[in-house]
């Protein structure tokens, strides 16, 4: 209270009347445009629910595997002293690079029963890789691991090896030290990497639109449907859907980096 | 009587090169000389972090560095409590957990609680057992870094200039805290410092450093106590 009355009265009438004139249009703009299109939501609710639970489905595994080997390929990177890691890491980056469709089409490369890697993995696997969910998570977490990878590395380099070694002199086996010290000290910029990747692999489209085939009722995720129905009106609501799911897999992951371990 | 430790270490690190050789018994022995002459390396090439060109290490008769026949235990397997001049605490665990992950004696988490607790009792830190490392003054987190030196039940403690980044009150206090715990645990201990009033009051025996050398040895003169027992919890009294 104290500091807005202070904060009024450094400012000139014509300021302050710009400002609430400012504040009640953004406020009835934001209103009004959140309140139709949660309208719009629940009225085409029905259409859209299949493609966001779909994109559930798949970018929560792929966020989850791409956290886990980008963390762990992340460590072996910042920790390792081999020849090539920069190497490396160009390589595993490539996914940020390179067009989605040429991804998709190397991904497609690897996959397809019709190819010698892939019809090597589907039977492996037991059943076909692309052209069904598998695929498209397979996709959405090529998309999201160098986001991962990059963080973990970066973070892991910037722990002091000063805190490691003192833990080393407690006894601790090497693993518990990446486990219980080196991990949890980098994990601010592990979070970071996560929520990036996580956002990623909600929006990934074209390696999903090739691997996947954008088949209705099967691999169409929402950022596919957008396109889709792009001159209809239910495109507003998969838009505000994915919006807000991005921002709530970016709160969620920033506040687990700062609660409490 | 086997000696505490036996160092005979050369290592060379660019233009500096560190070639020394002493013996420590027990109480408290104190690595004296400028900066830069060497003392901390000392301590880290003892302690297993890093590995000297030519030389061996010793403690308590256990060979622990013999660069002839290539033996280098790792640091988490020679059973030493280091003190770092910056306490090196973990920023995420509380002061308690710090210290019960030093603990090798004790299976179990409250096993090794209780045994944690008492160590900070004993160093006068039980008192902000459940507070993070990072709401503790600098010379909370050195009784806090002491205790985990110590909970570990090691074979010698290294203190790398333990009070260098405390002001003068707290220094004088908490070095008369840190040579009365270390005498009545009866843990050899070797601690490195650049300053002479503080080598003269915490040593029992004043090894000094110059430019990678060692040039003296001196024993301090002290009024006979009786012997202490090793791993006694009871004494905290300052000597």
């Amino acid at each position: 209270m104290k500091r807005g009355a202070v904060f009024a009265r450094t400012l000139g009438s014509r300021h302050k009347t710009a400002i609430i004139v400012a504040t009640v249009v953004v406020g009835f703009g934001l209103g009004f445009g959140v309140a139709h299109l949660m309208a719009g939501s629940i009225a085409y609710w029905g259409v859209v629910s299949g493609p966001f639970f779909l994109t559930l489905r798949v970018a929560i595994p792929a966020t989850v595997i791409a956290g886990i080997t980008g963390v762990a390929s992340g460590y072996v990177l910042a920790k390792g002293r081999f020849p090539g890691r920069d190497v490396l890491e160009t390589l595993g980056s490539l996914p940020i690079i390179l067009p989605p469709t040429v991804v998709g089409y190397y991904l497609l490369e690897v996959l397809s029963p019709g190819t010698q890697v892939g019809g090597f993995l589907t039977r492996v696997v037991g059943h076909v890789l692309v052209y069904n969910v598998t695929g498209c998570i397979v996709a959405a977490t090529v998309a999201a691991y160098p986001f991962c990878m990059r963080a973990a590395r970066t973070a892991i380099e910037g722990v002091d090896p000063l805190v490691e070694q003192a833990a080393r002199t407690l006894g601790l086996p090497n693993w518990r030290v990446a486990l219980q010290v080196t991990l949890p000290l980098a994990r601010r910029g592990i979070a970071a990497g996560l929520t990036i990747g996580s956002a990623r692999a909600i929006g990934e489209y074209g390696a999903t639109l090739m691997v996947g085939g954008d088949i209705n009722g099967k691999t169409r995720t929402l950022s596919l449907a957008i396109l889709d129905s792009f001159t209809t009106p239910e495109r507003n609501t998969m838009l505000l859907i994915l919006v807000l799911m991005a921002v709530t897999a970016m709160t969620g992951v920033g506040l687990l980096s700062r609660s409490r371990t | 009587m086997t000696a505490a430790l036996e160092v005979t270490i050369a290592r060379e690190i660019g233009e500096f090169e560190l070639d020394v050789a002493f013996t420590v018994e027990s109480g408290m022995s104190v690595l004296f000389g400028p900066s830069g002459a060497g003392k901390s390396l000392t301590l880290s090439l003892i302690a297993g972090l890093i590995r000297p060109d030519t030389g061996t290490v010793v403690i308590n008769g256990r060979v622990v560095t013999d660069c002839d026949r290539r033996i280098h235990v790792s640091p988490q397997e020679r059973r030493i409590g280091m003190v770092f001049q910056d306490g090196l605490l973990l920023p995420h665990r509380s002061v308690l957990d710090n210290v019960a992950l030093a603990v090798r004696q004790a299976s179990g988490r409250r096993a090794r609680r209780v045994v944690a607790r008492s160590w900070l009792e004993r160093v006068g830190a039980e008192g902000f057992a459940d507070r993070r490392p990072g709401s503790l003054s600098g010379g909370q987190r050195q009784r806090v870094a002491l205790a985990r030196g110590l909970a570990g039940d090691p074979a010698l403690v290294l203190l790398d200039e333990p009070l260098s980044s405390l002001d003068s009150a707290v220094r004088g206090e908490l070095g008369s805290l840190i040579r009365g715990v270390i005498i009545s645990s009866g843990i050899p201990a070797v601690l490195v410092t650049h300053d002479a009033e503080e080598a003269e009051e915490l040593g029992d025996v004043v090894i000094a450093y110059n430019d990678g050398r060692v040039t003296g040895r001196r024993i301090v003169e002290r009024p006979v106590r009786p012997e202490p027992q090793r791993g006694a919890p009871e004494s905290t009294e300052p000597a």
